[in-house]
């Protein structure tokens, strides 16, 4: 049987990662996810597994080491808070020109600026729609539970390198902060250079007289080349919406309303649910797992089923706009948020349903 | 079966570490579980609370606004804290340092001289595990060998020689609780 333990989202983050076999850790402190480090300092994994645990002296700095380790063929991660992941934003977009398989932890903490440390959801935009320069894409995932914090690394990691392009886990300071019952693997071991080596012809693993150059960059001044380039990152994007949406469907078999929501928000909308259900509203709820690709595809399905739709997240309103594409204006879609690190209570968000949607 | 628990004094009080070995002796019993602390301004001193939530199904949403219990350990915690308790729920409170008590008449409402008989018996620091005590004799939603196996779990083994008389506290908890409202 496997261990069961009762731990915090962003301690189950840090046991994920030693567990899977990642190479390299390499992170800046900052609140609500100081414990992923603490953790990883505490564990010692270098002396487990090998892994280099690293505290670095900025998130910049940080960014540019999972850089460095990912062109070496190395699974390298790191994490922050908003503020921080703003900074890392540059490295992100290299490293998605540059085609790197990495991981990015962003607990959000409400904004703009540095804001507040309690829990919000207001990076959606900045993760799904860009944040960095150019025409690219992070695959993100988004875990509500600790479990799931647990889990989403490994799953992110092999998006990662399948699709060869960072992967974001867009977590927030509930799911961060929260205790709960984790079940955790047994330990891994990381790959060894050899098998880098043989399975990745794009990593820098060191040369000899009969292998070929490689070089790792996101630099293309011939623009003819650097079109090419951008051509093959989105004909890979048009794979992973294809093969890697996931999502899950909560009360939806009868229900006449949906809210809509990820991650912390998520929770809070099944309570909410067992609220309404009380009440006799027909209420499920839709969860989008990953962020993007976004799961347009059941929510358009889902318009032509149900008489409204409320998008509920701690912000002023970023993923409704998603959910307004997907479901192309077929019915009345409305947001409800709270932002600035406050969480709303199931007892309101089932009121601005009432209000919104069905009364509206 | 699902208790939904606020536990609220002041930092240094054992609030969070209360919560948790609650939440662990629970996760021992097959329960769903969830913990979730305040960890803003409070932690950096001054009050601190802390949502645990044991039940039989999964758990919606570990933040809530209305409690089955709630476990009150200084005044500021009773003036935020005594509203949020379903009606028909349950207020255990230590009178210690309490100027106002609780108001409630829709609720049933106990008294722990934890602080006291801590102090009196010179275990300071078991005196969250006398609260505890306190809330399982009303709530039993863990048995002892659980309780056991959730402070084993939750301590580290360099504390393992303190169970019997953590488990020695909870007991004691039980003993001193005693009605202030009832219903």
């Amino acid at each position: 049987m496997k261990e069961l333990r009762l731990m915090k989202g962003n301690e189950a983050i840090a046991e994920a990662a030693i567990r899977y076999g990642v190479d390299g850790y390499f992170g800046y402190p900052i609140t609500p996810q100081s414990e992923i480090l603490e953790h990883l300092m505490a564990e010692e994994p270098y002396k487990k597994t090998g892994m280099v645990v690293l505290q670095a002296e900025s998130e910049v700095a940080s960014i540019n080491m999972v850089y460095g380790g990912a062109a070496c063929g190395k699974r390298a991660m790191t994490t922050s808070s908003s503020p921080g992941i703003s900074l890392m934003q540059e490295g992100l977009s290299y490293i998605a020109g540059a085609e790197l398989p990495c991981l990015v932890v962003n607990v959000v903490r409400g904004g703009p600026g540095l804001g507040t440390i309690q829990p919000s959801q207001a990076d959606y935009f900045q993760t799904t729609k860009g944040g960095g320069h150019g025409d690219y894409r992070l695959i993100t995932l988004a875990p509500a539970s600790v479990q799931e914090m647990y889990d989403f690394v490994a799953l992110a990691f092999e998006l990662a390198f399948k699709y060869r392009n960072p992967a974001m886990i867009l977590s927030d300071g509930v799911i961060g902060q929260v205790m709960e019952k984790v079940q955790i693997d047994d330990y891994k071991p990381r790959w060894t250079d050899e098998y880098i080596k043989k399975s990745f012809p794009w990593a820098t693993t060191g040369k000899n007289p009969n292998t070929p150059h490689v070089i790792v960059t996101s630099l293309e001044l011939d623009s003819s080349k650097q079109e090419q380039v951008n051509i093959r990152i989105q004909k890979k994007y048009r794979e992973c919406e294809a093969k890697e949406v996931r999502y899950e469907l909560i009360n939806c078999e009868d229900a006449e309303y949906l809210f809509v929501a990820y991650g912390s928000s998520a929770r809070i909308c099944q309570k909410a649910i067992q609220l309404g259900r009380e009440k006799g509203i027909k209420v499920g709820l839709v969860r989008p797992i990953t962020l993007w690709p976004f799961p347009s595809k059941i929510l358009n399905e889902m318009a032509d089923k149900v008489k409204g739709m409320l998008s509920v997240e701690m912000s002023a309103g970023q993923m409704v706009e998603d959910v307004l594409l997907a479901t192309k204006h077929k019915i009345k879609v409305e947001h409800y948020g709270r932002f600035g690190g406050i969480i709303p209570t199931p007892q309101e968000v089932l009121h601005a349903l009432e209000t919104k949607i069905i009364g509206g | 079966m699902t208790e939904e628990i606020i536990i609220a004094g002041f930092g240094g009080q054992g609030v969070l570490s209360m919560g948790k070995i609650l939440a662990y002796s629970g996760i021992m019993q097959n329960k769903e579980v969830s913990w979730m602390p305040s960890y803003g301004p409070e932690m950096r001193g001054g009050t601190s609370n802390v949502t645990v939530i044991i039940s039989d199904e999964r758990i919606s949403s570990p933040v809530l606004s209305v409690f089955d219990t709630a476990i009150i350990l200084n005044q500021q915690s009773l003036d935020k804290f005594e509203k949020a308790v379903k009606p028909g729920g349950m207020l255990i409170y230590d009178p210690n340092g309490i100027t106002r008590h609780p108001e409630r008449k829709d609720i049933n409402i106990y008294q722990i001289a934890a602080t006291d008989k801590a102090t009196e018996l010179g275990i300071a620091k078991l005196f969250n595990m006398i609260v505890l005590g306190g809330f399982l004799k009303y709530k039993p939603i863990i048995q002892e060998e659980f309780m056991r196996k959730g402070l084993e779990k939750s301590l580290p083994a360099r504390h393992h020689n303190l169970i019997p008389d953590n488990l020695k506290a909870i007991t004691i908890g039980g003993q001193i609780i005693k009605d202030y409202h009832i219903l």
